[in-house]
């Protein structure tokens, strides 16, 4: 990412959000002297910042009773972001964690994060910013109450959400009361982070009595009035095309408004849900089906040797192919869906060339200006407004069924809801792709890896999305989002190679939750321990030796030390239970863990796991740790459960239970978290702890069986 | 055709055209109780999780009409914030939702195991909570669902 200055005062007005970098980029990719410039180039493309709204009075709001609300640019999708972008306002703004409240900032508050919400970026990207949002206003509220008060500032100081001096006081809302033209002083200093009384703190998450009580907080608990509901209809074949339809019986239904026919769909508008699903029912469409797909054909598109092909890491030689002493290993992952639970959607209306769109979206800018594109209306007249999200995981980075909902609004001439039925979003994901992997390597006569090669082929992940600009894929020849956790960091390897093949897919795969790290780590950590076993070695001890003592290098000696530690690694199956270790560096933020595991009754049952993560300055521990709970254990579920495949040219399953997914039952009984501060900074923690456990959960069931599982989902027989 | 029952102990009449209508989309459309959430719509998910005469049902795939004349209890009538059910206490307490959309589901779910077999064991828990959580909070929730069980025998003490 570019490290640009901007000087504090002009960052304040005009704002370099953007320059913070929202798309997580591979860290190696940047030492590589081969791609360094070309990176350097896409770095600079996509920094400025495409958003607006930088003033801190856009960002704040004080209510008559005293409380500050903040327009968060990021949204809430379980991820606790809205807790500790609250805990850092509040503490520069002296105010107690029960005086804000946090809501997502509308496209008509002035305020677009025109990147959006994903990369595990939110608090670590806004960590700077927001502190000196906060710090401002408080000045700027202190300036106000100066003047009311006819006390110079530097007499007053704040807290509590007031402003005090000379033995007079004012609240926060008074002081600011009838203020139209703002004065912005240049940042103030800002608190040394050890005074901070709430950052660092286990706060409870400010959404939990909503989220307890059942309040509507949801895009799909949004309505307008008049509102009226739609289905869509769309094609359930893989590239297949809208031929011809009859809905004159669907039109007669009880309650249909309208049925129409656009591009490649159909909407059925109704009075109710219940009504516009029933008349769905009765829609006959024919569409052209060119080919049917098959799994085998798809598989085959993604695999080492075929397609684009990047060279992502390269330090001394090649392995020679002619060498008969290498370890080679074949691994794959399948395709993944979301599979969040608040299916996509939205509400909509659209009056006299004017648009609202309430919906759960992790792009709010980019959805404002998909909808202008698609319908010829200026963005000025758009306003979209996120909801809190049923889960987001990367599946919300393109929410362009929004603009279906415009369209059927504008059909009907009434707001309209619509939202996809559970086969729909299950065929209509913007899946995990499927990947391929060969790993290469050697022992030398000290037993120390001389080599270590990582070839790996996967479908879309960042290229194509609406995140990166058109001319980067191009440029890049990469995908950025294939990348991660594809480089090895055993940085005292003399002899790597990462070599990327892409190719893109006659479907959407695009960003699920940590990307390609969740299938590299698998790949390369299994490898590792199979080139431990083989050379008869403690598989912790030799990863440590194979690290060098930089800054990066030390993070990640640490974490996988404490984890050592804590779980007091043995390598000894003892009565049908092992452990098993592995460890990934993601977006900086390094990770180990150690998995304890048995068989019974012929299946993968982890009981415990042990989680180090040195993720910088954990703005809420307890949330990090959720965080790390959620993303192991949803990691767990892509390792052992889930898998999409292609029956009959369509995606399936289309349904969950067909779609296995971990549940309660499958969770470990046992899971301690450590966390780590090797940096003074927070940094992301979403997806990072996605990284380890499939290679650790594998690496444990090698030792109990002697077997090696090279497949995702992991199956023993 | 009208259909009466009683809501959250409020009695309620409804006029329906579709007596199959699922359950889920009268409290959720035309009773506007939006905490009982449509995640799958074939009984699979769990997330429309309410309660019809103390019983934990999966109302996306429960007609109206099997509601005549029984209570329905959903999550807005399972306690408040004054006055919460021990389940949301326990699961305020050990901070479980993370996006929370499924959680009235499992909520729902925890209550009606909890009236049945007061002190589940991790074996119970594991056969009758199967529900799915994408956030994939379960750790914290069979967490949460002993100490409901806990919060429930201290009030009955
Ligand atoms: S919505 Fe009823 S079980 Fe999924
Ligand atoms: S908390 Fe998000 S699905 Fe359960």
């Amino acid at each position: 990412m570019a490290k640009k200055k901007i000087s504090r005062r002009k960052f304040l007005v005009r704002g370099g959000l953007g320059t913070l970098g929202v798309l997580a980029l591979g860290t190696y990719v940047f030492r590589n002297p081969i791609r360094r410039e070309i990176i350097d180039f896409a770095d600079s493309f996509v920094s400025p910042y495409s958003g607006t709204g930088t003033e801190p009075n856009l960002w704040f709001e004080i209510t008559k009773d005293n409380t500050v609300i903040l327009h968060s640019p990021k949204v809430e999708m379980g991820q606790g972001t809205f807790t500790g972008l609250a805990q850092i306002a509040a503490d520069e703004l002296d105010i107690d964690i029960n005086q804000i409240q946090v809501i997502a900032a509308s496209t008509a508050s002035g305020i677009v994060d025109g990147l959006g919400t994903g990369g595990s970026l939110s608090v670590a990207s806004m960590w700077m910013p927001l502190r000196e949002m906060a710090a401002t206003i408080r000045k700027m509220i202190t300036i106000e109450a100066a003047k009311k008060l006819e006390i110079p500032v530097e007499n007053l100081s704040t807290q509590n959400g007031i402003v005090s001096g000379n033995g007079t006081k004012i609240t926060y809302a008074k002081a600011v009361e009838n203020v139209t033209e703002w004065e912005i002083p240049d940042t103030p200093k800002l608190k040394p982070v050890a005074d901070y009384k709430l950052v660092g703190k286990p706060v409870a998450r400010i959404d939990l009595k909503a989220k307890v009580f059942g309040d509507p907080i949801f895009g799909m608990d949004a309505e307008m009035e008049d509102m009226l509901h739609a289905v869509v209809i769309r094609p359930e074949h893989i590239g297949a095309t809208y031929k011809s339809a009859n809905f004159n019986k669907a039109a007669q239904m009880p309650g249909v408004v309208k049925v129409v026919q656009i591009e490649d769909w159909i909407g059925v508008v109704a009075k109710t849900y219940a009504q516009a699903l029933a008349a769905k029912m009765e829609v006959d469409v024919e569409w052209n089906i060119p080919k049917k797909w098959t799994e085998q054909e798809i598989r085959a598109l993604i695999s080492v040797g075929n397609g684009n092909e990047v060279l992502v890491q390269k330090e001394g030689d090649n392995l020679d192919d002619d060498d008969k002493e290498f370890l080679e290993i074949e691994f794959k992952s399948p395709m993944g869906a979301h599979a969040q639970i608040e299916p996509n959607g939205a509400v909509a209306s659209y009056k006299d060339g004017k648009v609202t769109v309430i919906l759960s979206t992790q792009v709010v800018g980019i959805t404002q200006n998909q909808i202008s594109k698609a319908l010829d209306i200026d963005t000025k007249n758009i306003n979209i407004i996120p909801t809190y999200l049923g889960g987001g995981f990367g599946r919300r980075l393109n929410t362009k069924h929004a603009i279906k909902a415009v369209q059927l609004s504008k059909e009907v001439g009434q707001p309209v809801k619509y939202f996809f039925t559970r086969k729909e979003e299950f065929q209509n994901d913007m899946f995990r792709p499927p990947t391929h992997h060969i790993m290469k390597g050697k022992l030398n006569e000290k037993g120390q890896i001389s080599n270590l090669e990582h070839h790996f082929a996967s479908g879309n992940v960042a290229i194509d999305s609406a995140l990166l600009p058109d001319i980067a894929n191009t440029i890049l020849g990469a995908d950025f989002g294939a990348i991660r956790g594809g480089s090895i960091h055993y940085s005292a390897i003399e002899n790597i190679r990462a070599v990327q093949w892409h190719k893109t897919l006659p479907f959407a795969t695009s960003w699920w939750r940590s990307l390609g790290l969740l299938a590299n780590t698998f790949a390369i950590e299994s490898f590792v321990d199979e080139l431990a076993l083989k050379g008869n070695q403690n598989p912790i001890e030799l990863r440590l030796s194979q690290i060098k003592d930089n800054e990066e290098g030390i993070r990640l000696k640490n974490v996988i030390k404490k984890a050592q530690k804590e779980a007091s690694y043995s390598d000894e199956v003892v009565n049908g239970k092992a452990m098993g270790f592995a460890c990934s560096t993601d977006t900086g933020t390094p990770c180990a863990q150690i998995v304890e595991v048995s068989i019974i009754d012929n299946q993968i049952k982890v009981h415990k796991v042990t989680c180090v993560m040195d993720c910088g300055i954990a703005v809420n521990p307890d949330q990090v740790k959720a965080q790390c709970e959620g993303a192991m254990i949803m990691a767990m579920s892509a390792a052992m459960h889930e898998k999409m495949y292609i029956d009959d040219g369509q995606l399936q399953p289309t349904i969950y239970g067909p779609y296995d997914m971990a549940l309660l039952k499958h969770a470990p009984k046992e899971i301690n978290i450590h966390l780590i501060q090797g940096v003074d900074k927070p940094l992301p923690v979403g997806e990072p702890p996605l990284g380890p456990i499939a290679a650790a959960i594998a690496n444990a069931v090698r030792r109990i069986t002697g077997k090696r599982l090279t497949e995702m989902p992991l199956k023993l027989s | 055709m009208n259909i009466k029952f009683t809501i959250n102990n409020k009695p309620v009449s409804i006029d329906i055209e579709d007596e199959n209508t699922p359950l889920l989309w009268v409290v959720r459309d035309i009773l506007d109780l939006k905490g009982t959430k449509f995640g799958c719509g074939k009984a699979a998910c769990g997330a429309c999780t309410l309660h019809v005469d103390d019983v934990a049902v999966r109302s996306c795939s429960y007609a109206v009409k099997f509601a005549k004349d029984k209570n329905v209890t959903t999550i807005e009538g399972l306690g408040d914030v004054e006055n919460p059910h021990p389940v949301q206490q326990a699961w305020i307490e050990e901070v479980v939702p993370q996006c929370g959309y499924c959680q009235p589901g499992f909520m729902m779910a925890t209550a009606a195991l909890l009236k049945e077999n007061p002190n589940p064991t991790d074996e119970d828990i594991d056969k009758n909570i199967i529900n799915i959580c994408r956030c994939a909070t379960y750790y914290r929730m069979r967490k949460a669902i002993h100490r409901a069980a806990e919060l429930t025998q201290e009030s009955k003490n």
